[in-house]
C-alpha cells in the first residue's frame, strides 16, 4: 500500500466496485425468486440452490476448464433443485415454506458433502471486462473491473419486467400467481405453471451460485454462502416483485456488504464482524419498515402464501 | 319393548366408544407409522445416494447402529447429542402451535450461551448454586428475547416470521464473534478467541454413573413442562385455536399478539437455556465453538415431532443417534462428515412429502374400515 491518502480517496468507488461484485448473486436469486414468487410460491430452499450451484459450478470449470460451462451445470442443478422443491409443494397439504427450509439445509449439506475434494484444486475463473482503461491506479483498476455475469443480470431486469407484462407466458405466470382459480377456469395448469416457475428460479439461483466460486470469493468453500440466499429471498419483498427494482435492490445490498471488507482493506478494523452483518440488519430493518400487518403489500401476488 | 330398547342404549353406545378408540387408536398409529415410514424411506435414499460413491450401504447402516446404540459409549454420546435437540426444537415447536414457523433456534442457542457465559464470568465469586441460577436466567431471557423479537415482528409489523428469524441467526453469530474478539475477549486466548472461563467449579456436572450431564434430564422436564402448557391448560388451548383458525381466533376474542408473544419467549427460551447448557456443561467459555448447527437439527426435530412437545424427546435420541454415528461412519467407510447433515436433510424432505399421504390410506381411517 502506497499509504493511507489514496486509501480513503478511493474508499467510495471501491465501495461501488464491491457492491457491483458482491450484489451479483444477490441479483440472480432475486430475480429468480421474483419468477417463482409470481407464480404464487416461496421458495426458502435458493439459499441451499445457491451453494450447490457454488459447488457444481466451480467443479465443472474445474474437470471441463471451461467456466460458462460451470456457469450452465451451475444452472442445470439449479433447475434440479427447483424441480425438487416444486414437485414436492405440489402435494396436498405440503407447505412450501418447510419445504424451503428443508432444501435449504439438504442443498447446504450436500454441497458440503460433495465438494469435500474441490477445496484444494484452483478451477479457472470467470472473465471480467475492464472498464478503467483511462486510469493506471491499481485500486481504480480494481474496483471498475466487472464481471460480465453482473451485465447479464443487469440486462436481465428490465427483461424479465417486460416480460412479465407484456408476454403471454408473463401473463399466464402471473394470473396463477394472482389467483389460482382463475387461472384453473381459463384452463392453465396451476401446478405445471408453478412447478415451471420454481425451475426457472432455481436456474436463475444456481447462476448466482456459480458467480461466488467461480469470479468472487472465487474458491469453493463450505462456508462460500452464509445467508446470501435468504437476503436475497427477503429482498424480492422489498423491491415488491419487481424485477428492476431487484437490480437497484441489490446493489444497495451488495454496498451494505462491501462495506466490511472495503473499510477493512483500508485500515478499519473495529466493528468487523457487525459490519459483516450489516446486510442482515439492512433486510431486516427494511422488512420492518416496508411490511404491515394491516394491509397486504402492494405488488404481491395473491396467492403467496407469505403475504397471506 | 322399553326393556330392550333401555338395554339397547348401552350396548349401542359402548360400540360408539369402541369405535371412537379405534378411531382414535389408528390415527395415533398413523402419526406414528407414517414418519417412521418417511424414515425408513430416507434411509433406503440414503444407502442409494452413498452406494454411488461406492460404499456399501448395509456397512453403513451397520456402522450407524453400532455408532449410536452398539455400546454404552455410543449410547451416552447419543443421549449427550440429544440433549440440546430436545429444547432447540421446542423453538420451533412451541411457536408452530400458534402457526408460526420459527427457525431461529441457531441464534437463540448462541446468544443464550453468550449471556450465560457472560453471567458466567461476572459471578465467578458466588456460589455454584447462584452462579448456575443466574446463568439459566440470563440464557433464557436472552433467548427468549431473541425470538420474541420476531415474533413481535410478526404480529405488529407483518414481518415474515422465518426470514427474520433466520436473519436473526446470522446477526446473533456476529454478535458473538464481535464479543468474544474485541470487549469479551480473554487476553490470554491466542489462537482462538474466546471469553474469559466460567470457573470449572460452576460447570454442571454430569449424571452419576455416566457420561452424560445433566442438560438431557432438564431437556426432558422442559419438555414435559411445554407438552402440560400445550395439552392441559388454557392458554395452551387458546394458542392451539389461533394456530389452527386464526379467524376464529379473531372472533371469539383471544389475546393473539400475547399467545405469539409467549409460545415465541418460551420456544427461544428453551434454545436459550440450550445454549447455557452448552456454555456450563460443555464449553466452559464462549467461543465461536457456540455455533454448534443445533439449532438448524432443532427444525428437524421440531417437524418429525410434528411439532409434539413429547414426541420430541424420542425424536430429538433418534437425531442424535444419526449425529454421534457420524463419526464411525467417516473412520471406517471414508464418508464426509457432511455425510449425516445429507441424511437429515433427505429425512427432512422425506418427512414434509410424507404429509400428503395422511388421511389417504384406509386403514387409519378405523371407521370406514369397521364399518
Amino acid at each position: 500500500m502506497t499509504g493511507g491518502a489514496i486509501g480513503w480517496w478511493i474508499v467510495p468507488l471501491a465501495v461501488l466496485g464491491s457492491a457491483v461484485r458482491v450484489s451479483t448473486p444477490f441479483l440472480f436469486v432475486s430475480l429468480g425468486e421474483c419468477i417463482t414468487e409470481k407464480s404464487g410460491r416461496i421458495n426458502l430452499g435458493l439459499e441451499g440452490t445457491l451453494v450447490m450451484g457454488a459447488m457444481s459450478g466451480y467443479a465443472v470449470s474445474y474437470l471441463s476448464g471451461s467456466p460458462w460451462l460451470g456457469v450452465l451445470m451451475a444452472g442445470a442443478v439449479g433447475v434440479v433443485m427447483g424441480l425438487l422443491h416444486g414437485t414436492i409443494c405440489s402435494l396436498q397439504r405440503v407447505n412450501d415454506i418447510a419445504v424451503g427450509i428443508a432444501l435449504m439445509l439438504f442443498g447446504v449439506g450436500l454441497a458440503d458433502y460433495l465438494g469435500k475434494p474441490l477445496i484444494q484444486p484452483a478451477a479457472p475463473q470467470l472473465p471480467s471486462i475492464n472498464f478503467a482503461w483511462w486510469s493506471s491506479s491499481p485500486e481504480v483498476q480494481n474496483a471498475l473491473k466487472i464481471n460480465e455475469l453482473f451485465l447479464i443480470g443487469m440486462a436481465l431486469a428490465p427483461l424479465l419486467l417486460w416480460a412479465f407484462r407484456a408476454t403471454r407466458w408473463g401473463l399466464v405466470l402471473c394470473i396463477v400467481g394472482e389467483s389460482a382459480d382463475a387461472a384453473r377456469a381459463l384452463g392453465y395448469p396451476v401446478i405445471a405453471v408453478r412447478i415451471l416457475a420454481t425451475c426457472a428460479g432455481g436456474f436463475l439461483a444456481g447462476i448466482g451460485g456459480s458467480f461466488l466460486s467461480l469470479y468472487y470469493p472465487g474458491a469453493w468453500s463450505e462456508r462460500i454462502s452464509s445467508g446470501q440466499g435468504i437476503t436475497a429471498v427477503a429482498l424480492v419483498i422489498f423491491a415488491r416483485w419487481n424485477p428492476k427494482l431487484c437490480f437497484y435492490a441489490a446493489l444497495l445490498f451488495g454496498g451494505a456488504g462491501a462495506l466490511g471488507p472495503t473499510l477493512q482493506s483500508v485500515g478499519v478494523h473495529g466493528g468487523y464482524y457487525l459490519l459483516n452483518a450489516a446486510p442482515y440488519i439492512l433486510t431486516l430493518l427494511i422488512m420492518i419498515i416496508t411490511c404491515s400487518p394491516k394491509r397486504t403489500l402492494v405488488g404481491a401476488p395473491a396467492e403467496l402464501s407469505i403475504t397471506k | 319393548m322399553v326393556e330392550e330398547t333401555a338395554a339397547a342404549i348401552p350396548a349401542q353406545r359402548g360400540g360408539i366408544v369402541r369405535r371412537l378408540h379405534t378411531i382414535a387408536a389408528r390415527t395415533a398409529a398413523e402419526a406414528v407409522l407414517v414418519p417412521l415410514g418417511a424414515l425408513v424411506v430416507s434411509l433406503l435414499l440414503f444407502g442409494l445416494f452413498i452406494a454411488f460413491a461406492g460404499v456399501n450401504p448395509l456397512a453403513a447402516y451397520g456402522y450407524m447402529a453400532k455408532g449410536s446404540v452398539g455400546s454404552w459409549f455410543s449410547v451416552q454420546n447419543t443421549l449427550t447429542r440429544a440433549a440440546p435437540l430436545i429444547l432447540t426444537g421446542l423453538c420451533t415447536a412451541l411457536p408452530a402451535q400458534v402457526g408460526l414457523m420459527i427457525i431461529g433456534g441457531e441464534g437463540a442457542f448462541v446468544i443464550g450461551g453468550l449471556f450465560a457465559a457472560m453471567a458466567g464470568v461476572a459471578l465467578l465469586d458466588a456460589s455454584p448454586l447462584v452462579a448456575f441460577l443466574a446463568m439459566a436466567a440470563a440464557g433464557i431471557a436472552a433467548g427468549g428475547t431473541w425470538v420474541a423479537f420476531a415474533g413481535a415482528l410478526r404480529h405488529w409489523r407483518g414481518v415474515n416470521e422465518t426470514i427474520s428469524s433466520l436473519l436473526l441467526n446470522y446477526i446473533a453469530i456476529a454478535i458473538l464473534n464481535q464479543l468474544v474478539e474485541g470487549p469479551f475477549r480473554d487476553p490470554r486466548s491466542l489462537n482462538k478467541p474466546s471469553s474469559p472461563s466460567i470457573g470449572y467449579d460452576h460447570m454442571i456436572g454430569t449424571i452419576p454413573g455416566t457420561e452424560i450431564h445433566w442438560g438431557l434430564v432438564i431437556g426432558i422436564v422442559v419438555c414435559v413442562l411445554a407438552y402440560v402448557l400445550i395439552r392441559h391448560t388454557t392458554i395452551g388451548f387458546a394458542a392451539r385455536v389461533t394456530g389452527g383458525n386464526l379467524r376464529a381466533a379473531r372472533m371469539v376474542g383471544l389475546p393473539i399478539g400475547k399467545l405469539v408473544m409467549l409460545t415465541c419467549f418460551l420456544g427461544g427460551a428453551a434454545a436459550g437455556l440450550a445454549g447455557m447448557i452448552e456454555i456450563a456443561a460443555v464449553q466452559e467459555r464462549a467461543s465461536a465453538d457456540l455455533v454448534t448447527g443445533y439449532g438448524y437439527t432443532g427444525i428437524l426435530v421440531a417437524f418429525l415431532a410434528r411439532h409434539n412437545p413429547l414426541a420430541l424427546i424420542p425424536v430429538a435420541v433418534l437425531l442424535g443417534g444419526i449425529g454421534a454415528s457420524g463419526g464411525l461412519l467417516q473412520r471406517h467407510l471414508g464418508l464426509p462428515d457432511a455425510a449425516t447433515v445429507v441424511l437429515q436433510g433427505i429425512i427432512f424432505v422425506a418427512i414434509l412429502a410424507s404429509e400428503a399421504v395422511y388421511g389417504r390410506i384406509p386403514w387409519f381411517k378405523g371407521a370406514e374400515a369397521s364399518a
